[in-house]
């Protein structure tokens, strides 16, 4: 149903507004334990959405993107975001589960396994979500290398851009990694053979022996090849060098256009850039981001968002456009989006449950009706969802050089 | 001895590992990675009212003669991340994961463990392991060799600074009272600094306190230096010894140090790893662990124990044959990379004349000899004896309890929940029902206070 656009939901708290915890259906007490997380994933499941992605970061929250800001009328404090995944995937069926990681201060092996793991914990629903970290805070907290010197007023910088360039080729290399493990079992490695007490065959068992400016890595992997064989790799970018990631290494890339047009510009770029990176006849999926404030009727979603911020004390900025109104009006827009060639949509709730009921309830039947969401899963797995092939395996012999996801 | 209150048993379910204790051969076994395995097992023990359940770890796969080991299992899942799954299957069964504190910081480990124990409601414990071989460093950023002194020395005080950071919020900061809008009652919840030799870290950690306050913690090294870490650290040890006054022995001396640690006997529970083998009689139990200790030992099996001790080559030996007339070589093990047991022969060539010597007065083959001499099945018999030598050993203080590891997945616990359990409770020394919510309330240790480490 390539006519089909995909719909997915960022999880982040109690939603994406910072006044979102004092609404009165708010659960901000509970932010900390799995039922909430349970009830909001299988919320976005009713609604038969792609996927939900689960932010995280090694440091409390801020509304300074780059420093602390030690507010206590935010929410602060987190949870894993692979545990977290984790924890719902076997109360859960038919959704994506796509939590973040901080590749900067991670290893690329553990994350491999746990990445792994989540596929088979969820039967083919895991996919993860790469995030570079500039911030000193983190840099602190994990205490293995120094922060890179960022003048964030001279953010287009030539020394600033080199710092960005060289964490993105870190990223990369991370993902490399990663997809090079996720291979390093063959999917049938494991043999049992009893006549020669032979429990795998060692010949597909495959080092990976990666060498880069920041790690390098051994392999095989210690989990054998998930049953995605490759979980989907999204990232979120706002600009060129983050672009190249998404063209080069990952299955989806988050964008945040302000209109139709920046959205098709957007895209250009990035068909651009994976055409360079050799991967033209490959599925990339470029989702549009959106805040949304939701509600039958749109006055009431605009009153709501000055409500909000009137309690914040602020008015809500975001890197995302944040779109104000009904289901009906969401559902025009995302078409127009749609048409200058987004593939789907990542919604991110001001608040929760609030705007994801609007989301599955709303949105949802009123694209159906339109013809433009499908009415049931057709597929078990995210990369099904996704319409993405299960890949050969790079290392299988035999294996058609063209169908390896990365060069 | 009439009037000691009887000691309440303490039981753990080990998912079966990668050493050849586990039969991968045998027709019932099924998968080593597919989540119905560890869901039946989890299921298993928490039926059986059991403790926790227990994970081990391996950070690179086993290699022998330079080549990828494959006569075991290989392969495993992500330790967090497969008990945190665990934690929606189970309500009340601990769940403790193995975590290196070589290749990992101590940032992450404590917002992993963290993590767990609010998502299993309290349930989360840490088996403290430290490693140092390169090999296994080759998969990490930061590469694996420590010097001799360092390794207990960097263990102790990742343990002591991720405690640190589960202990940087008290329990009581988050408000989140909408009407007045103040989510934090403290502006500094969470903040640390340490530095030492290991680690220079400062911050403010982002998992909220947990509902247990930190991750229980187990230790299993067996020497000087480790019994004095868990004396100093640990709730939990888990080191076995062969028999009931070698347990006694440790047991009394473990426990003899917790004193000058200002700590009481009970904080420390003895939990060593056992293995098991039920019959309908103890007769037929030992004709079945007979039979299961030649799947765990086939020919090949044999010959490459038989490699790791000689430290070469000796493919060319009949494992229904003789031992080997040549002499192991002395030195760093080359034959066998990322296992432990490599290393438990401190004199090889005394080993390789005790047993030749042994082999030619029992008339033993090489596969014979190596059944002879490995790990034997810990408890090997009727329901009824297995369930009165487990509380007699822990009547006697040679343990606490036992980590009971089955040698086929995921069944293989099923006959000791079904058959030995329920005798353990007609004894009156295993609980009939979970009295308590978390992993600590198993154990009978006290709830730590807030800000407690």
């Amino acid at each position: 149903m390539s006519e089909h656009l995909h719909l997915s939901v960022a999880l982040d708290g109690a939603g994406w507004h910072p006044a979102a915890w004092r609404e009165d259906d708010a659960r901000p007490a509970d932010l900390f334990t799995a039922g909430y997380w349970v009830d909001l994933v299988r919320a976005a499941e009713r609604g038969l959405l792609d996927l939900v992605t689960l932010e995280d970061a090694l440091s409390l929250q801020s509304d300074d993107p780059w420093a602390p800001d030690d507010r206590t009328d935010r929410v602060r404090g987190r949870l894993d975001a692979v545990q977290v995944a984790a924890r719902v995937a076997p109360l859960t069926r038919g959704i994506g589960l796509v939590p973040t990681a901080v590749v900067t201060h991670t290893e690329p092996f553990h994350l491999s396994k746990s990445l792994a793991t989540l596929d088979y914990v969820s039967t083919g629903r895991a996919g993860v979500r790469v995030k570079v970290s500039t911030s000193a805070t983190e840099y602190a907290h994990v205490g293995r290398r120094e922060a890179p010197a960022f003048d964030r007023a001279d953010y287009d910088s030539p020394q600033v851009q080199q710092v960005v360039r060289e964490l993105f080729g870190e990223a990369a290399d991370w993902v490399e990694v990663v997809r090079r493990l996720w291979d390093s079992w063959e999917d049938d490695a494991e043999i049992r053979d009893v006549a020669t007490g032979r429990f795998v065959d060692r010949d597909k068992l495959h080092y990976i022996d990666f060498e880069g400016p920041q790690f390098s890595v051994r392999g095989p992997s210690i989990t054998p090849r998930p049953p995605q064989g490759q979980p989907v790799v999204t990232a979120l970018a706002h600009s060129t060098v983050p672009y190249g990631l998404v063209a080069s290494q990952a299955d989806l890339g988050f964008v945040t256009p302000r209109d139709a047009a920046d959205a098709g510009a957007i895209v250009a770029e990035i068909r651009g850039l994976q055409q360079a990176a050799g991967r033209a006849a490959e599925t990339v999926h470029v989702f549009g981001d959106l805040v949304v404030v939701l509600d039958d009727d749109p006055a009431t979603a605009a009153a709501r968002l000055r409500r909000l911020d009137d309690v914040a004390g602020s008015e809500y900025r975001s890197d995302a456009r944040i779109f104000t109104g009904s289901a009906a009006q969401l559902a025009d827009l995302l078409e127009e989006w749609s048409a200058a060639g987004l593939t789907g949509f990542r919604l991110r709730p001001a608040t929760l449950p609030h705007d994801l009921l609007q989301v599955t309830e709303r949105l949802v039947p009123e694209l159906q009706r339109r013809g433009l969401f499908r009415e049931a899963y057709e597929a078990t797995t995210l990369r099904g969802h996704l319409g993405l092939p299960r890949p050969a395996n790079r290392y299988a012999t035999g294996a058609p050089v063209a169908a390896a996801t990365t060069a | 001895m009439t009037d000691k209150p009887r000691k309440q048993i303490h039981l753990a379910a080990h998912f079966p590992g990668v050493n050849n204790t586990t039969v991968w051969s045998d027709p019932q076994a099924g998968s080593h990675i597919e989540f119905s395995s560890f869901v039946h097992l989890a299921q298993t023990a928490e039926r059986g009212k059991f403790d926790f359940f227990f994970l081990a770890e391996g950070l690179r796969l086993r290699e022998h003669k330079g080549r990828i080991h494959d006569l075991d299992v290989v392969g495993r899942p992500d330790t967090f991340t497969v008990l945190a799954a665990l934690a929606a299957v189970t309500d009340r069964l601990g769940l403790t994961g193995t975590i290196n504190s070589t290749f990992n910081e101590p940032y992450d480990v404590a917002r992993q463990f963290a993590t767990l124990d609010h998502l299993s409601g309290g349930r989360a414990a840490w088996n403290v392991v430290t490693s140092w071989d390169a090999f296994t460093g080759e998969n990490f950023r930061r590469g694996g060799y420590l010097a001799q002194d360092q390794r207990y020395e960097r263990a102790r005080t990742f343990l002591a600074t991720a405690q640190e950071l589960a202990a940087s919020w008290r329990g009581d900061e988050i408000v989140a009272d909408k009407s007045s809008g103040v989510f934090l009652a403290d502006a500094d919840a969470g903040r640390f600094a340490h530095s030492d030799a290991h680690f220079d870290i400062a911050g403010r950690f982002d998992v909220p306190r947990s509902p247990q306050g930190r991750p229980v913690v187990f230790q299993a090294g067996d020497s000087d230096e480790g019994r004095e870490f868990a004396a100093s650290a640990a709730d939990a040890i888990f080191t076995g010894h062969g028999t009931k006054e070698a347990g006694q022995a440790f047991y009394a001396d473990v426990k003899g140090r917790l004193a000058r640690y200002g700590r009481r006997p009970e904080e420390l529970l003895v939990l060593p790893a056992a293995t098991f083998v039920l019959g309908d009689t103890d007769a037929e139990a030992a004709e079945l662990a007979h039979s299961v200790r030649l799947q765990q030992v086939s020919g090949a099996t044999a010959l490459q124990w038989l490699e790791q001790v000689w430290n070469r080559d000796l493919s060319a030996y009949d494992p229904d044959g003789p031992l080997p007339d040549v002499d192991p070589v002395v030195g760093e093990p080359s034959v066998a990379k990322g296992r432990a047991s490599a290393r438990a022969y401190k004199d090889p060539i005394a080993t390789a004349n005790e047993w030749r010597s042994l082999a030619e007065a029992k008339h033993l083959s090489i596969r014979e000899l190596v059944v002879e001499v490995t790990a034997r099945q810990t408890f090997v018999g009727s329901p009824a004896t297995v369930a009165a030598t487990i509380d007699d050993l822990v009547q006697s203080d040679a343990s606490d309890g036992f980590i009971l590891v089955p040698h086929i997945t995921p069944t293989g616990l099923d006959p000791f929940v079904d058959s030995v359990v329920p005798l353990l409770q007609e004894r009156g020394v295993f609980r009939t029902e979970y009295e308590g919510e978390t992993l600590r309330d198993h154990l009978g240790l006290a709830p730590l206070p807030a800000g407690a480490r």
